[in-house]
């Protein structure tokens, strides 16, 4: 392998991991909360689970297109890419958090009330603590999902692995290709490994 | 002297259908008045109102002479101890922890608690040594509701509720925990409102029992009177166990 390929290769991963983990640390951040609120507030659950469960059938490369004429958030660029990224990886995250935390033991809920805990002690001491696998379990399922969507970024010049791949296409050349793609699935592999063993260090109490 | 709690025309109700209706009750302090009564009868409807899990619909429920309505509903079911069937533990917390909880809400010292959890565990018979650092599910079901009485008892609480609390377990080991129970209440001076259906229970623990039938308060009797019931549910319930004996 040429030293030019090899220097390529790792600036265009240092890309892709930067913009996986920039639009999965956003998407947590919106997600997690959200879907805290959404066990407490029953009657939004149906609305803003469809409204993630929407954006989630919209062919990625498409929602990429329609995002560059919106202002702020679109254009070409990362920015746009982070964007629709986020959008890909919160339904994973925002329904772990709630499937985890509702699926709490009814009794243990129940008891935590009845010894006095308020609402934010429950939480904290209870209900998150005992869902912690649960959510981790989406977070990777995100993480491993915008691995690969993220190769489309490049499409609007967001940049990483995706640019081996849409040059390789542009000149049917499968080398170039695979050296966006190679590197690409050992990622996600990496992400499912690493997170996978976090999540079973958070199920063992 | 003032019941320690009292239903005054309490009804409730859940999607139309009532569950509890114009029930009326004193518990006096000191006594373990056991609520009987078959399954939808109310029982446990009753039971949680005490601890404002559920809040009337219409009347009141007084404890120490203050409607549960005016409690700060935190404030007041820290000072009642609760246990219900199948403990409900907290399964990422240590025996310790879970003992501890109450005194940690309540902000007590370290080291209060640390002696409160090793005498608790010892009277309700776990060998504090043994048990302090396990988990839940390294303990048998008779363990575990061992550990949920002491919990319930730990930020020492003048008011027990208990849900069925023993209704999970095998014969002997239930007959074992009855027991302690009542080795235990006479050490100390607390008003218990004890839940069940089996009316063997009901007979061997209460001081007096009210029978609940289709949300209504059928009779309170002490066990001497509620064996010389001659009609309605109690009858029922009489009946049914002297079946089971001649069987």
């Amino acid at each position: 392998m040429p030293a030019t390929l090899a220097h390529e290769i790792a600036e265009l991963t240092g890309e892709h991991i930067v913009l996986v983990a920039v639009a999965l640390s956003i998407a947590s951040l919106i997600g997690i909360p959200t879907g805290i609120s959404l066990t407490r507030k029953e009657a939004w659950r149906g609305a803003v689970l469809g409204i993630t469960n929407v954006v989630q059938t919209i062919p990625s490369l498409a929602l990429f297109g329609f995002l560059i004429p919106l202002p702020f958030i679109g254009g070409i660029g990362k920015r746009t890419a982070v964007v629709a990224l986020v959008l890909y990886a919160l339904l994973p995250i925002l329904r772990n958090t709630l499937t985890g935390i509702l699926g709490v033991d009814p009794a243990v809920v129940e008891s935590a009330v009845a010894m006095g805990m308020t609402d934010r002690q429950r939480l904290f001491r209870v209900e998150l603590p005992l869902a912690a696998p649960t959510i981790l379990a989406g977070v990777r399922i995100a993480a491993v999902t915008t691995i690969g969507t993220a190769t489309i970024a490049a499409a609007i010049g967001g940049g990483g692995l995706g640019v081996f791949i849409f040059r390789g296409l542009a000149s049917v050349d499968s080398s170039e290709i695979l050296a966006g793609a190679v590197p690409a699935a050992l990622l996600a592999l990496a992400a499912d490994g690493g997170l996978g063993w976090i999540e079973r260090r958070f199920a063992r109490p | 002297m003032e019941p320690a709690i009292a239903f005054r025309d309490v009804s409730y109700g859940i999607r139309g259908k009532e569950v509890l209706r114009h029930f009326d009750l004193e518990v006096a302090a000191g006594e373990t008045l056991v609520l009987l009564g078959r399954s939808g009868s109310g029982k446990t409807t009753a039971l949680k109102m005490v601890n404002a899990l559920l809040t009337p619909i219409s009347g009141d429920v007084y404890v120490e002479g203050k409607p549960t309505r005016e409690w700060d509903p935190i404030l007041l079911r820290r000072r009642i101890g609760y246990v219900i069937q199948e403990a409900g533990l907290f399964p990422h917390y240590t025996v310790a922890r879970n003992v501890a909880v109450v005194p940690q809400l309540l902000g007590w010292e370290r080291d209060r608690i640390d002696a409160r959890v090793d005498d608790l565990l010892s009277r309700v018979g776990l060998p504090p040594e043994e048990f302090r650092s396990r988990y839940p599910r390294e303990l048998s079901g008779g363990q575990r509701q061992r550990v949920g009485v002491a919990r319930a008892l730990a930020a020492e609480p003048s008011l027990l509720l208990m849900d069925e609390p023993f209704g999970a377990l095998d014969p002997v080991t239930r007959r074992d925990l009855q027991l302690e129970f009542l080795a235990l209440r006479s050490t100390w001076t607390k008003t218990s409102l004890f839940v069940t259906h089996d009316v063997r229970e009901a007979l061997a623990l209460a001081t007096r029992i009210a029978l609940l039938h289709g949300g209504r308060l059928e009779i309170v009797a002490t066990p001497r009177e509620f064996l010389a019931e001659k009609s309605g549910e109690a009858r029922i319930f009489l009946a049914a166990l002297e079946d089971l004996s001649e069987a």
